[in-house]
């Protein structure tokens, strides 16, 4: 009793009975699947067996033209969220901000609420929007101006544009309320006395507002990595199931599904999921040492 | 001590984006696995668990379940059907082998996914004592598409001979008999008349992008498979060539149109079908039922016929599609399972059922030369089309081939449907090369 006591009430101990939750939690879900993902990747697994098949998975990858495209496609989408949902929703947040807008809470709501649709109901109607027939919206609005319907669905470059679409217009409201946040913890004092020493809008925005919203952007920017890498269920739904016509929509992801549990081969499919990681990862940490991440706190 | 902070936030920070990670993939799975589960028979019969991805093949087993309980009262069956969604269904049967739990009783398994499922050691029941009763009026074809090692595993549910429809008003308006088609240039020649006779208005047929049927087709036709040797396929034969060749030259003169959706089997397609926007295609057998769902209006106006063929003496059919049923060999009761099963899909009243509820030409060939069954005018087939379906079976009946479905099927499928068709039929690729970049594709697999 009293060692259970002693344990309770030491203050070495306590720290960690407080992380234990979470600590347990992160072996279980995490840790765990991570090494037995390791171990697989080095395996052939059928049903009821497995064997070990050294470094093969992973030279069969370095010659799967599939596996390359949507590695591809996996990258350039990555690339392409983040040159949209930075700058916008940054613009976006620095409009709510500003006094000369009305009606603020209403516009918040509305770019918000997209987020809240589920991604399947949303994949759905983009599907329908980007039909190939007359009838779709997409094609409608082209007909309009008097231009021919086009398939969008069949082209990556249409298709790559229905996806980005997608994403910006699910993704805008909830990285605006992130820049939102960053913004109205700037001490609005620096303004004033910016302003005290002549400085214009843009030269506040360029001085004041953009270094000082780094931490938001930086952390934005590294869960739109991730997101973007992970991106599946969007083609999933836009195209109707896991495959596209040309693999134009498959992604990383999409190629784990298709191998694992389209093709019964969880050995590559392990082998895949490890090369997204590292790849997620790479990416990232090039990002956040390119900004000055990991430098020495100026003193 | 302050970098350390720094650095452990982000930490954090890369922390979190691996549960973002790892929250939106896991997100995507929860959708799947939402069945309907119904209970048939009596309490205190055989319990059997079984999985299908069908809901109007539930309709065909509770009636002949009903059907067996009346006849044997000694052997009492209660079945506790789930239908799931169809990639779920074999999604969770997958997982549930890998795992070893939850196995059902039995289940129905697509063509297609069949090699998945006999893949190392087999966990099911070989039914061939069961099948054996009524083998002899059998098409042996449909046994040996669910078979290893001379077993048979699957209990099969159709032939899926595929057949020429051909719209009768339409062709009819325009003044082309649809039964003088005897080759692919007489169907050629009846669609540079059509196209002349409607200004353009209506293509002959559509052909596929987004499946293979025209090409397993072909096959049958000269006597080819792509998986002659399952363990060396080979996609770069003449069949193959020839039709995509035939098919590019329609796209070329406009007799032809690519079909919306990928497909005939599909949304677009149906409406394709419905608009008149096409006056013959082919599928198998079960696009029948299609007709009577999805295109009511089209009553009356649709005719069956043998397919066309390269050069005369060719087959004019091919089997497509199907359903083998499997029975768990761990199952308390898979002896009594199996036997019933055998009997509902394969006995000549389960025929009748097949024909009448599900719209197929049963695997029991004695049921195609039944008037009674066959020429039954309440039957809502019978009603539907201008001729007699079994007319057109029965002719056929020697010249329904198969191509097998293997392993390395998928990986073909998968290189013509995504990639080799769009190349062929949209992008006006040469069809030399892209059968060669297919076989490349496919080569990767094999090695």
């Amino acid at each position: 009793m009293k060692g259970v006591q002693s344990i309770l009430f030491s203050q070495k101990a306590a720290p960690y009975i407080f992380i234990l939750p979470f600590i347990i939690s992160l072996s279980f879900f995490w840790v765990y699947p991570m090494i037995s993902t390791i171990i697989m990747s080095f395996q052939d697994i059928g049903t009821g067996y497995s064997e070990f098949i050294g470094l093969a998975n992973y030279e069969k990858l370095l010659g799967d033209s599939v596996f390359h495209t949507a590695v591809k496609n996996s990258v350039l989408y990555t690339i392409f969220t983040i040159i949209i949902l930075i700058p916008l929703p940054m613009l976006c947040a620095f409009l709510l901000n500003s006094k000369n807008v009305v009606a603020k809470r209403t516009y918040k709501s509305i770019i918000y609420l997209p987020a809240l649709v589920s991604v399947v109901v949303s994949g759905i109607l983009f599907r329908y929007m980007f039909s190939e027939m007359d009838s779709g919206l997409m094609n409608q609005i082209l007909n309009f101006f008097g231009i021919d319907s086009t398939q969008w669905l069949k082209n990556w470059g249409t298709g790559m544009f229905a996806l980005l679409l997608l994403a910006t217009w699910r993704w805008m409201g909830v990285n605006t309320l992130y820049f939102e946040a960053g913004l109205s913890s700037i001490d609005k004092v620096l303004y004033e006395s910016a302003e005290v020493d002549g400085a214009n809008a843009w030269q506040k925005f360029w001085h004041i507002t953009l270094p000082l919203l780094k931490p938001t952007r930086i952390y934005v920017t590294t869960i739109s990595i991730y997101g973007g890498m992970a991106m599946f269920l969007e083609s999933y739904m836009i195209y109707g199931g896991n495959s596209s016509p040309k693999n134009i929509g498959l992604t990383i992801v999409g190629y784990l599904y298709r191998r694992g549990i389209e093709k019964n081969d969880l050995g590559y499919a392990s082998a895949v999921g490890l090369v997204l990681l590292i790849v997620a990862l790479a990416i990232s940490m090039v990002y956040l040492w390119s900004s000055g991440m990991f430098k020495k706190e100026d003193k | 001590m302050k970098s350390s902070k720094k650095v452990l936030t982000y930490f954090l920070i890369l922390l979190m984006a691996f549960f973002i990670v790892g929250c939106s993939s896991n997100s995507s799975k929860e959708e799947e696995v939402v069945g309907e589960t119904t209970t048939v028979g009596p309490e205190d019969g055989a319990k059997l668990e079984m999985w299908l991805f069908v809901d109007l093949h539930q309709q065909f087993y509770t009636e002949m379940l009903n059907k067996w309980n009346e006849e044997h009262p000694d052997k009492q069956i209660q079945i506790n059907f789930t239908v799931y969604p169809y990639a779920d269904m074999h999604t969770k049967l997958t997982l549930a082998i890998q795992s070893g739990e939850g196995i059902p009783d039995m289940s129905d398994i697509e063509i297609g996914q069949f090699p998945n499922f006999l893949d190392g050691e087999v966990p099911w029941l070989p039914v061939n004592s069961y099948v054996e009763p009524y083998k002899a009026d059998l098409v042996s074809s449909r046994l040996d598409a669910y078979a290893k090692d001379g077993n048979y595993y699957g209990v099969p549910t159709h032939v899926g001979a595929m057949v020429m429809y051909y719209n009768k008003e339409i062709l009819e308006q325009y003044g082309i008999d649809y039964t003088q088609i005897k080759t692919w240039d007489d169907f050629t020649a009846a669609g540079e008349k059509l196209k002349e006779a409607s200004n353009g208005e209506v293509f002959m047929t559509s052909v596929d992008t987004g499946g293979a049927d025209w090409l397993t087709l072909a096959m049958s036709q000269y006597g080819e498979s792509w998986v002659e040797d399952p363990e060396n396929a080979n996609v770069q034969l003449k069949s193959i060539e020839n039709m995509l060749t035939m098919q590019q030259g329609w796209l070329e003169s406009g007799i032809a149109e690519v079909t919306p959706g990928g497909q005939i089997d599909t949304e677009e397609g149906y409406a394709t079908v419905a608009n008149g926007e096409v006056a013959a295609f082919p599928k198998a057998s079960w696009y029948m039922s299609r007709f009577t769902d999805y295109m009511p209006e089209m009553s009356g106006k649709i005719a069956l016929a043998p397919i066309p063929v390269f050069e005369e003496g060719q087959a004019r059919s091919n089997g497509v599609g199907g359903t083998g049923t499997v029975i768990y060999k761990e199952s308390e009761n898979a002896e009594l399972a199996a036997e019933f099963m055998a009997w509902a899909k394969l006995s000549e009243e389960g025929g009748e059922k097949i024909w009448d509820i599900l719209g197929f030409d049963p695997v029991n060939t004695k049921v195609w030369s039944n008037d009674v069954i066959t020429h039954n005018p309440d039957n809502k087939f019978v009603q539907y089309f201008v001729n007699n379906p079994f007319d057109v079976f029965l002719e056929i009946q020697d010249e329904v081939n198969l191509i097998k479905t293997v392993p390395i099927t998928t990986t073909i499928n998968e290189a013509f449907n995504l990639t080799t068709l769009n190349e062929v039929l949209e992008n006006g690729a040469d069809v030399k090369e892209a059968l060669a970049a297919a076989q490349e594709e496919v080569d990767f697999e094999q090695e």
